[in-house]
């Protein structure tokens, strides 16, 4: 399935990656702090995978269900293009999140401090898939702030799973949460394969 | 349906379009797989439509298929089955994301941490 142009000029290898939590918790704010282009949005179409969440039974036709996401991109030089995924905030529309989460290189968790357990469901779902995942707390001016110790400690998470503080207005700041998420991902891979 | 708004609409629910074989075969590109036009459509090409016409004239430089998708407002998945159709006339060429179990790769990671901190 994959073809090379004809004129011999490699494409860029695209890689995936993720920023989820909870309702209006930053997520699109990051992708465009960070993105090359203005943050566009794309709708997949709800489709027999749905079974379970929607019962469709006897509207079969009805098959424009849509679920919007906003991506970014990043270009890595001439080898390498990011594309960045706010995930939808809605729990029942876990299954974008596996097409999404399928290849992806890593996630960022957003969490807000006034409703941590917004994040719960990402963080659940990121452990339970195994994809490498990285906390930010997005700092609201009029949140209330605590240690990272206190976050981690709310959160229940592992020792190994980075957690920071990050602004997500902020392209610099964006950034950094970035490379910690990169870099925890490579220490994450596969030692087998190095 | 005498507006290109209503032939449009029309269009991106066309049944056949969604249904084919040959193009749900090909409906698994990821969100990021990549698009590049490697030989222009003219617009008389039998069994191409204005969209794939659109698609061919926006990746004159490489597009994901959720840009593409952005870009013409239309469902990610009905993309891809255009695409299908784009890559079996010869049109387009992609390049697809690593697979999960390759992304292990320490030049990649080493040029994506570079690439990072000099933005």
């Amino acid at each position: 399935m994959v073809s090379g142009p004809s004129d011999g000029k490699k494409l860029p290898t695209p890689i995936k990656l993720l920023i989820a939590g909870g309702f209006g918790v930053g997520k699109t704010t990051m992708v465009g702090s960070v993105s090359e282009i203005k943050p566009l949005r794309t709708e997949e179409t709800l489709t027999d995978r749905s079974i379970g969440v929607d019962d469709l039974s006897g509207v079969e036709s009805k098959t424009t269900t849509t679920v919007a996401m906003d991506f970014g991109r990043i270009s890595i030089g001439d080898d390498f293009v990011l594309y960045l995924f706010g995930t939808p905030g809605q729990e029942r529309f876990w299954f974008v999140w596996d097409e999404l989460a399928r290849g992806a290189l890593g996630a960022v968790v957003l969490a807000d401090t006034r409703r941590l357990a917004d994040c719960f469901p990402s963080v659940d779902y990121f452990e339970r898939r195994g994809t490498p995942f990285i906390v930010a707390v997005n700092c609201f001016d009029d949140a209330p702030q605590y240690a990272l110790d206190e976050v981690k400690l709310a959160l229940n998470l592992g020792p190994d799973i980075p957690v920071l503080l990050c602004d997500a207005r902020r392209r610099d700041s964006g950034k950094e949460v970035l490379i910690a998420l990169v870099q925890h991902a490579y220490g994450r891979r596969p030692l087998a394969k190095v | 349906m005498n507006s290109d708004d209503s032939l449009y609409d029309e269009q991106v629910v066309r049944p056949y379009v969604m249904t084919r074989g040959r193009t749900e075969a090909r409906a698994k590109l990821d969100l990021i797989t990549l698009a590049v036009t490697v030989r222009p459509a003219t617009g008389v090409e039998i069994g191409l439509d204005p969209e794939h016409l659109a698609i061919a004239r926006l990746c004159r430089r490489p597009l994901s298929v959720a840009e593409i998708a952005a870009h013409l407002d239309l469902p990610a998945g009905t993309v891809r089955v255009l695409l299908g159709d784009l890559l079996h006339g010869g049109f387009i060429a992609l390049q697809e994301p690593q697979p999960e179990v390759d992304v292990l790769d320490e030049r990649m990671y080493r040029a994506v941490l570079d690439g990072l901190r000099a933005l």
